[in-house]
């Protein structure tokens, strides 16, 4: 049974195919882009993550949530807790009730998550004409394509071609599945004023928001990369050890020794 | 299992063992009191790979259910808790979620090992029956699992599977109404989902235990598929095949490792990221990929229940291949020509699996029915047909002398040295 590991290969080979045919369709594969949390040594770049958030506050955030990012997350890409309290605090949250039963605002607190733009999914419809604006939380991984594709949307805007028509509130996305897209182009050249002097192009502000996106997604990914390093080094030591263990063990029945008949 | 004899150094362990004999058994069926064939290959690796996976997900899941919520509106979120801000959350569920595939994995290598080496043979018949009541017992828990993040592909996945018994004539729709505990999945589906995917690996558990027991009657069939003749054929199942399974667990983990550390989230769907929504459903409904051969299959059939008897019979059928397949020779090293329609019936489940994946229009269609047709007709057709009319080759008269006589020089130990 040689063609042993073809059973194995080809079981992957299956899921692979399997995978990539959803991307196949109208739609163009994403850009090919480079991003600092690729590999398997990738990790975010604290400052692009914090470029992304700027990105993510002054624009996107007008119409898209992001309900599982609490300010206290913010001190794990590099801000200090003097600046994420700051930040924090530059939001109102609805507490309450107190003592008298009334809700009351105050100044968001690190354990606050960011709040939601809009108080519930059919006033963000109603403010989209129609269309949810979905929770970016998760979305680097709940679109087929990942990051590379969150990219390639965010600077795919185009012309639609002569022999196409958009309704109102549709716009032309070369990289969006069907091409027609609700939400309008996001960003614009110098859109954001970066605090470190970089450049506010298009696609510098998508590959930072991007990798904002990616982060939130995957919080804990640098953890899990170094956690399987330390992992593969381990254990490629103790595999050798089970070899040499298991080759020992056999050695003398290999040559012909039956333990079960022969005495010592 | 030959627990007689077996008398521990240890006055304790004697005392207690004399009272309940939990040692003598455990030295029977994984220690040296019991004896093994002693040319098991690495693909006998894959039955301990298995119960390890099976106490993986047991030990991952139970953690996971300290943390999960099983309501429509809390599921999404104490997944994402979970992923955030449990202590090796991520951890716990990336080895719980890859597992599945993992435990499929080696599964299906288990399952193709006894079909090329007829392990499922007299005397072995109901060790293989039970070992397909574990296969349909792990599609029924992953299958539930799956639904329990309330994804996308959660609930849509329910939705279409769980209406394919809608197909069955007068009681169909009665039984879709008790699966879903009302007449949408929602809710009332996700909580008996969560209920029985916790209940079901402990029932695994149990019948794991009956086929380690059927396994221990007649023995581990060996690549030669030869029985064991003497204890000249065998060594002790310790040191010399815990010394062996340990390599492949290591080996295995590996493996595994790359999944859940580096591509935790390939062999999932993108969509399942996205909660569930009933008002919208997903361009390609597509199941787990370890499903996909029998989707494929359910879907070759233009007729709903046709498609739904197909499928079920593709796993049925494999109770009766004992019966099925009339050759007297067990392993496919002796019989040329089945180890032909052995690899075709390997390429077949897995173009079945690529046909699965792929949307049923154009030459799919016609791919996936040819594949369909060809993975019933190996079972029905060439199964019976073969065993009577092939010409195998000849047997060794031993496991010891096959195995011993290739190294020149080594003494024979059918002859008791000393």
């Amino acid at each position: 049974m040689k063609k042993t590991s073809s059973l194995v290969l080809g079981l992957l080979a299956a899921c692979a195919l399997a995978g990539t045919t959803f991307a196949a369709g109208g739609t163009p594969e994403p850009k090919k882009v480079d991003f600092s949390f690729d590999g398997p040594f990738g990790t975010f770049d604290r400052a692009s993550v914090q470029r992304g958030f700027q990105v993510y506050r002054e624009v996107c955030a007008s119409c898209h949530g992001a309900k599982y990012l609490a300010f206290r997350n913010l001190l794990d890409v590099g801000y200090s807790e003097d600046m994420a309290k700051a930040i924090a605090a530059e939001y109102q949250i609805t507490d309450g009730p107190d003592d008298f039963g009334d809700m009351f605002e105050r100044p968001g607190k690190l354990s606050d998550y960011q709040p939601d733009p809009f108080p519930n999914d059919n006033a963000a419809r109603a403010s989209n004409g129609g269309a949810m604006p979905p929770d970016l939380s998760v979305v680097v991984k709940a679109r087929e394509g990942g990051a590379p594709y969150i990219y390639s949307l965010l600077v795919g805007y185009d012309e639609p071609p002569v022999d196409e028509e958009l309704r109102a509130g549709q716009y032309w996305n070369t990289y969006f599945d069907g091409h027609k897209i609700a939400m309008p182009q996001p960003l614009y050249d110098d859109m954001v004023d970066y605090a470190d002097g970089t450049a506010a192009t298009v696609e510098q502000m998508s590959h930072d928001v991007t990798t904002f996106l990616a982060w939130l997604a995957e919080p804990a990914m640098e953890d899990r990369k170094k956690m399987g390093l330390g992992f593969m080094l381990f254990m490629s030591v103790f595999v050798v050890l089970l070899y040499l263990t298991n080759k020992r063990i056999w050695r003398r029945v290999k040559d012909g020794y039956s333990p079960l008949v022969d005495k010592e | 299992m030959a627990t007689g004899g077996f008398k521990p150094k240890n006055k304790a362990v004697r005392w207690f063992d004399e009272r309940l004999p939990i040692f003598s058994l455990l030295h029977g069926s994984l220690g040296a009191g019991y004896p093994a064939p002693r040319n098991l290959n690495y693909f006998w690796n894959f039955g301990s790979l298995a119960g390890l996976m099976l106490v993986v997900q047991l030990v991952t899941g139970i953690v996971l259910a300290m943390h999960y919520t099983p309501t429509a509106a809390g599921a999404f979120d104490s997944v994402e808790h979970i992923m955030r801000d449990v202590n090796y959350g991520w951890l716990i569920r990336y080895i719980h979620a890859n597992g599945a595939s993992m435990f499929f994995i080696v599964v299906f290598i288990h399952i193709f090992r006894g079909l090329y080496y007829g392990s499922y043979k007299a005397p072995r018949e109901i060790l293989w029956m039970l070992g397909v009541v574990i296969l349909l017992l792990m599609m029924a828990t992953a299958f539930m699992g799956y639904v329990l993040p309330w994804g996308q592909m959660s609930f849509w996945g329910a939705t279409v599977i769980t209406n394919l018994f809608s197909a069955i004539p007068v009681v169909g729709d009665h039984i879709v109404t008790l699966l879903w505990g009302g007449f949408s999945v929602d809710e009332p589906t996700l909580k008996r989902f969560f209920s029985l995917h916790y209940l079901l690996p402990f029932v695994i558990t149990g019948v794991v235990i009956l086929h380690i027991w059927a396994l221990h009657i007649p023995g581990s069939n060996n690549p030669l598929g030869i029985d064991v003749k003497g204890p000249q054929d065998q060594v002790p199942f310790h040191p010399y095949y815990t010394a062996k399974d340990a390599l492949g667990v290591g080996v295995f983990l590996i493996f595994f490792g790359l999944f859940v550390f580096y591509m935790p989230n390939v062999l999932g769907h993108a969509d399942n990221y996205i909660p569930a929504d009933p008002l919208v459903t997903p361009p390609h409904i597509v199941p787990e990929w370890y499903f996909l051969p029998f989707y494929a299959i359910l879907r070759a059939v233009p007729d709903k229940l046709g498609g739904v008897l197909l499928m079920f019979a593709a796993v049925g059928l494999l109770f009766a291949v004992p019966w099925l397949d009339t050759s007297k020779v067990r392993s496919a090293v002796f019989r040329p020509t089945f180890k032909l329609f052995f690899w075709l019936l390997v390429v077949d489940c897995i173009v079945l699996g690529v046909v699965g994946a792929n949307p049923p229009e154009g030459a799919w269609i016609l791919v996936g029915r040819l594949a369909t047709a060809w993975y019933f007709i190996h079972f029905l057709l060439v199964l019976p047909l073969l065993g009577k009319i092939e010409k195998t080759r000849p047997l060794p008269a031993s496991i010891s002398e096959a195995v011993i006589k290739k190294d020149t020089g080594a003494r024979p130990s059918a002859t008791p040295a000393e």
